[in-house]
């Protein structure tokens, strides 16, 4: 594990860059696809509707997938990250148009622990809503 | 009807193994946009310390949750899977999933909890190589939400 952030540089309250992640009906058809996740509330409008969902909306796990990059890229070694846990709160809506909808994923490091580790808190919106909640991530800096 | 209590801590039997593939791994790394070299690149992996190519933190998950349908369709423990959504999701790694791996998971209901109707089943996934070594812990917490009462001339 080579984490090309150290320790010693970071402190509690240090903000990793934030990142925006689009979402279109074919980013979730390929993630369906590469996931193995085939529920049809992710690419199927009427069958989304008929369940009560307000549209197609995105799986929980991409957006989880989408999250943690801004501490990937940030560390550089994806290995770094050794515990990562969301609570999903709120569905991201991907409507069936030309813009779909935009994860807004900020983050900041929240408590230094033992062993060069740090927690990083995450917070990922869409919509003006908050996606993510409880979404924090254990990592293991040089 | 709330789920039977007498399942918490029932563990199931663990899955035959499976085969991470480098290109599974390059398929979801593209399918989520991330373009980090660790995922394709077995130099670069290399650089940082991993024998192969290693997969996103969350890719797992396809594994793991494939093996908590063990637990998710157990005919005795009865959940409505039609109205069941994902709560919350963690991860543990030992170390990174990585390319050739041969994983097995075993699922262990760790808690039933009935809470305004709704039936709330945490589930967890251990998931060991091929040498039988830890590599991560999946939790995964999932809500059967309570039916709806009958529609009137139901």
């Amino acid at each position: 594990m080579t984490a090309k952030i150290s320790y010693d540089s970071v402190e509690v309250g240090t903000e990793l860059t934030a990142q925006s992640f689009p979402v279109s009906r074919a980013t979730l058809v390929r993630y369906a696809g590469a996931s193995g996740d085939f529920n049809p509330i992710h690419w199927n409008e009427k069958f989304a509707v008929e369940v009560g969902l307000p549209d197609v909306i995105a799986h929980g796990m991409f957006t989880m997938a989408e999250a943690i990059r801004v501490v990937t890229d940030w560390v550089g070694d994806p290995a770094a990250v050794v515990e990562y846990g969301v609570r999903f709160t709120k569905p991201v809506v991907v409507p069936n148009d030309d813009k779909g909808a935009l994860i807004e994923v900020s983050a900041k490091v929240a408590v230094k622990l033992d062993d060069n580790r740090v927690r990083v808190d995450l917070v990922a919106m869409s919509g003006g809503q908050k996606v993510l909640g409880m979404s924090r991530a254990v990592v293991q800096l040089a | 009807m709330a789920l039977d209590q007498s399942f918490v801590g029932r563990s199931y039997p663990p899955t035959d193994p499976y085969e991470v593939g480098r290109e599974k791994i390059r398929e979801f790394a593209e399918a989520v946009g991330d373009t980090n070299p660790a995922y394709t690149d077995a130099e670069a992996a290399k650089a940082f310390g991993h024998p192969d190519v290693i997969a996103p933190p969350t890719f797992v998950f396809a594994i793991s949750f494939k093996a908590a349908g063990l637990v998710i369709e157990d005919p005795q423990l009865g959940l409505d899977y039609s109205r069941v959504v994902h709560g919350d999701q963690k991860f543990a790694y030992t170390r990174p999933v990585r390319a050739g791996d041969r994983l097995t998971v075993t699922s262990t209901i760790e808690a039933i909890k009935s809470l305004a109707g709704n039936d709330i089943l945490d589930i967890r996934g251990e998931v060991h190589d091929e040498a039988g070594e830890h590599v991560v812990t999946a939790w995964t917490k999932l809500v059967a939400r309570a039916a709806e009462p009958a529609a009137e001339g139901a």
